[in-house]
């Protein structure tokens, strides 16, 4: 399983880098860069699923 | 202005009404179950819709809603409100296409790292006024502590003197919270503002300093110097915007702490949590409504709305909406899906969020660091806002254990 960010979704809240350091980083605006775009391990995938869970615009889907 | 009370807010809405600043949360679930878009010919006509569906659709459909105006006013806008897209105070009143380039400007200052920079100036802040309240029962944790941190941080980022704080405090409330005058009363209040900014940009056009009106000053939009009002109108925008919202977000959540003995018992065993329950404050406790005009004769999940007409655009309601949230009225501030909408949602996300929660973070932090126990010293004293920003304002707190 792998992050999907759909850029022009995010607006910057933050909530996937304040949530999961480790998988996603802010840019110069303070939108979402995804870190780790190949396949996720089982803890990573965790973390994800929160940040996805979190994002109030639903730019972040786990998807194969 | 027709100040008769409300008798029912399903047609003749008034966020003004003592009974909805003092507790809306009951009004909502009511209009969520009759409406869920209630109207009022109040303002000069409004519609306030009430479900996370219909607020999440109006903040991203740019093509019929404008920001041009985001707080009510007396009347409809008319000639009084500047036209789209720059708006009054760019870029929260402005719209595609300008919006997204006069926000890209101020992205940069508001982005986490710069925010960062600033957490051991506002944890020095949070400290000096901790210390200041010496060892009283009672504090007040609104007007003498919660008031005191966003007006400290956005002195100095914009770089006003910082003994100009109660100055500008009351400039904010003329602007926020006086909306039931007549217009040429307000115009009148907004003059001072007008004549102390002047002179704060005069300042800094002969000495500039590193903060963000020299920056305002030096900035180009595809070459050109920014025209004076849009220097103005953003200086207006970060002063207004800055203040009463962070206030009332930290208030808020001292408000909520001081009633459940067992949540402040666990924030402060478990530190940890406290990023998780800052969001759960927000989403519960969400001081932001904002405002859009109707562009067009339109109609939207079957209300006619006219040209003009006002949106009172509540993130709160959204987030207090039982269809989008599990126990959408309970505190949980263990809460870990939380796709709450407390800084808005699409393009006017909140610019100042980063900033917001690192001021809430710290204040909170040091607040329950120093009082790991307090409570409400006259739950019959405490006042809230009332306008587009709602938050506690008198908040005493009765201090029953201190570090």
């Amino acid at each position: 399983m792998k992050i999907v960010l759909t850029s022009e979704k995010c607006q910057g809240h933050g909530r996937c880098y304040s949530l999961a350091p480790d998988l996603f980083d802010a840019d110069d605006l303070g939108n979402a860069v995804v870190l780790v775009t190949g396949d996720l391990d089982a803890d990573q995938l965790e973390r994800a699923t929160l940040a996805a869970k979190n994002c109030p615009e639903y730019a972040i889907e786990i998807g194969a | 202005m027709d100040k008769t009370p409300v008798t029912d807010f399903a047609t003749d809405f008034d966020h003004t009404d003592p009974a909805w600043v003092a507790d809306p949360y009951p009004i909502m679930a009511d209009l969520r179950e009759r409406c869920p878009i209630a109207h009022s010919d109040r303002y000069g006509g409004m519609w306030v819709p009430v479900l996370h569906k219909d607020v999440q659709a109006i903040a991203n459909d740019t093509e019929h809603f404008t920001s041009r105006t985001v707080v009510i006013g007396p009347g409809r806008p008319g000639e009084l409100a500047p036209p789209a897209p720059i708006g009054v105070a760019p870029p929260i009143s402005s719209d595609p296409p300008f919006h997204s380039i006069a926000r890209r400007l101020l992205l940069p200052a508001f982005a986490p790292k710069p925010v960062q920079n600033l957490e051991g100036f506002t944890q020095d802040l949070c400290r000096s006024l901790l210390d200041a309240m010496g060892d009283a029962d009672v504090v007040n944790a609104s007007f003498d502590y919660a008031q005191h941190i966003p007006v400290g941080l956005i002195a100095k980022m914009v770089g006003l003197p910082p003994e100009d704080g109660d100055l500008f405090r009351g400039f904010v409330h003329d602007i926020l919270e006086a909306v039931d005058l007549p217009g040429e009363e307000r115009m009148e209040r907004f003059q001072p503002v007008d004549e102390y900014l002047s002179k704060v940009i005069e300042d800094h056009m002969v000495n500039p300093k590193d903060d963000l009106t020299s920056f305002l000053l030096d900035a180009e939009i595809l070459g050109n110097k920014l025209e004076p009002h849009h220097v103005f109108g953003t200086m207006v925008l970060l002063v207004v915007a800055g203040i009463d919202t962070t206030w009332s977000a930290i208030g808020s959540s001292i408000w909520h702490l001081a009633q459940h003995p067992d949540d402040l018992a666990r924030l402060v065993a478990e530190p940890e949590l406290l990023p998780t329950a800052i969001e759960e404050f927000l989403r519960a406790y969400a001081p932001v409504s904002m405002a859009r005009l109707v562009k067009d004769d339109f109609e939207f999940e079957g209300c006619p709305m006219k040209k003009d007409d006002w949106i009172l655009l509540g993130f709160p309601a959204a987030n207090r909406d039982p269809a989008f949230f599990d126990r959408a009225d309970e505190v949980l501030i263990d809460r870990e899906e939380n796709r709450h909408a407390a800084f808005g949602l699409g393009i006017h996300r909140c610019l100042g969020s980063n900033l917001a929660r690192m001021e809430m973070t710290i204040a909170l932090q040091e607040f329950i660091t120093r009082f790991p126990k307090f409570e409400l010293a006259d739950p019959q004293a405490v006042t809230f806002s009332q306008g587009q920003v709602r938050g506690p304002r008198n908040l005493p707190i009765r201090i029953l254990e201190r570090a």
